[in-house]
């Protein structure tokens, strides 16, 4: 099955630590092809990384195989993070082991496949704009974005550093849970993660798969407007289903407003392609990474081995980004782009003054058809209108599985307060129960 | 949301010619882009991605609306003491390199 779907890059093994215990011992992992594995080729979906061998591995991978997790292999994923489908891979696009014909979401699609067709228990994506919950919802199962500062990226290969986390990929919200328990907590190696003993509930005592406990009795669900709007129409009643069921346990639903999320798809594309357009300027060609034979000086030869090395999707958004920030048009889109993310992540903080989780669609569509979205990079893009904003608030969130539309997975989104995963846990594990 | 005020034109070249014309990308913005980011594009994929950057711009435009916001960033510098640690082996760091001499990387003629 898995081999059916493409939902490997390279199938190689990491043995984890036999005298482990806990709730990962002997499982076993598939980990996002952006992330660093020693000796192990660590491709980003690209030609540009085909044969390159990195010389150390991820923290979170040492810390999983640490817990006794076994890396199984390395998962297909889009270019570099940059799509929504897991289409734009230079080794052929995942297919959704739900329904083969369509995509398995992305960019960490084959992660997600893989939980969903049984070939690993569970896996590691990377949350840039939605990259760990698209797939999640699309193959249908669960997917956690996690605060930003909560989990190391020493070993992610970059793409938009202000925005993306690792985050966990599982069948279950309690394995979700668990992989976070592991990776989560500060790292010399990574200067954004937070120290979590000074921060109130970040660490809660028993761990966060504890919380997945389906107790929501009293909990106060957020429904903003705005992330309905313009849903499909199935993908709405199965998402209103899952929430009636949390209401019939106990919490209490209050419709919001979040106005800023109108503007959190373009403010994610122009800061997160800006942040692209300088972060791939390091695929040079000499360090590491696909080399051009070029007989030219150093910027025609640099020029031509990004020609060759980088997809379309990879060159697109390296130009716009630089587009944005070049002479003239920095204040009208990147300075713009920052105003919407201050404004998003206001929305959301004055919202937690009165709910404990807002919920919505994952995505607002049903997991497209192969080849649907690919030429059309926009439609592709409005797909993340639902994601983005918690990237944009650097805020946890989670996508469980709500139920099925014309046979097709939905998944149901949990936003929490900054460090909040407990509550999402919680709140997430009481969807699945019902 | 706290703190909004009008946002103020700028005066760049961007906002020139009002908003189509702002949106519209041509092939030379495209050559000159790509330019600049050291990206070598066929003459169909010039086209192309002037098309679609003329679309995907467009929606940018909405950016437009966006007050002005008070950014309260919570940062703080991480810092730590400037000890000599293991670091990568100069094979290793090497080790993924098109083309090497004498233990230093080996880059393109500069001119």
């Amino acid at each position: 099955m898995a081999a059916d779907i493409n939902a490997f890059v390279t199938e190689e093994r990491i043995e984890g630590d036999a005298d482990a215990a806990g709730p990962l011992a002997d499982a076993t992992v598939a980990v996002k092809d952006n992330i660093s594995t020693e000796g192990i080729r660590t491709t980003c979906g690209s030609e540009m990384l085909a044969d390159y061998v990195p010389p150390y591995s991820a923290t979170v991978i040492d810390r999983l195989t640490d817990a006794g997790a076994t890396v199984v292999g390395k998962t297909n994923m889009d270019e570099f993070g940059m799509g929504t489908t897991t289409e734009t891979s230079a080794f052929g696009p995942t297919r959704n082991p739900v329904d083969t014909d369509r995509v398995p979401g992305g960019s960490s699609g084959g992660s997600a496949a893989a939980v969903a067709a049984g070939a690993a228990d569970v896996a590691l994506g990377s949350d840039t704009g939605g990259s760990v919950r698209c797939p999640a919802a699309f193959c249908g199962v669960v997917g956690i974005k996690p605060t930003y500062g909560l989990v190391s990226r020493y070993g992610l290969i970059a793409y938009a550093n202000s925005l993306e986390q690792i985050g966990p990929i599982a069948g279950t919200v309690e394995e979700a849970a668990a992989v976070l328990d592991v990776i989560a907590g500060d790292d010399p190696h990574d200067g954004t993660t937070r120290d979590l003993s000074g921060i109130e509930g970040a660490a809660p005592e028993a761990g966060y798969a504890a919380a997945a406990d389906g107790d929501v009795d009293g909990m106060t669900i957020g429904v903003p407007t705005e992330l309905f709007d313009g849903a499909d129409e199935r993908v709405v009643e199965t998402v209103e289903d899952a929430i009636a069921a949390l209401e019939a346990r106990g919490a209490e639903t209050t419709e919001i407003s979040l106005p800023s999320v109108e503007h959190a798809v373009q403010a994610y594309y122009v800061i997160a392609m800006a942040e692209a357009s300088s972060n791939l300027a390091r695929f040079d060609g000499v360090r590491y990474g696909h080399r051009s034979d070029s007989d030219g000086n150093w910027n025609e030869s640099f020029a031509e081995t990004r020609e060759e090395g980088f997809g379309a999707e990879v060159k697109r958004r390296i130009l716009l980004g630089t587009y944005a920030l070049s002479a003239g048009y920095h204040d009208k889109y990147y300075e713009k782009a920052q105003d919407a993310r201050a404004w998003v992540r206001q929305d959301f903080e004055a919202a937690f003054d009165d709910v404990d989780v807002v919920a919505s669609p994952t995505m607002p569509v049903l997991p497209f058809e192969l080849g649907e979205s690919l030429d059309d990079p926009l439609r592709m893009y409005l797909a993340d209108a639902n994601t983005t904003p918690a990237n944009l608030a650097n805020l946890p969130a989670i996508s469980v599985p709500a139920g099925e539309a014309d046979g097709l997975p939905v998944g149901l989104q949990l936003v929490g307060p900054k460090f909040g995963e407990e509550t999402i846990v919680r709140a997430a594990s009481a969807v699945e129960d019902r | 949301m706290s703190d909004t005020s009008d946002s103020t034109d700028d005066a760049g070249e961007a906002s020139d010619g009002g908003d189509d014309a702002a949106a519209a990308v041509d092939a030379e913005e495209v050559r000159h882009v790509a330019d600049l980011a050291r990206v070598r594009l066929a003459d169909d994929e010039v086209d192309e991605f002037a098309a679609q950057f003329g679309d995907i711009l467009e929606y940018f435009e909405a950016l437009d609306e966006v007050p002005e916001t008070d950014r309260e960033e919570e940062l703080v510098n991480v810092m730590r003491p400037d000890e000599v640690r293991d670091g990568l082996s100069q094979e290793a760091a090497l080790a993924n390199a098109e083309e090497t001499e004498d233990g230093f990387f080996v880059g393109p003629k500069v001119s």
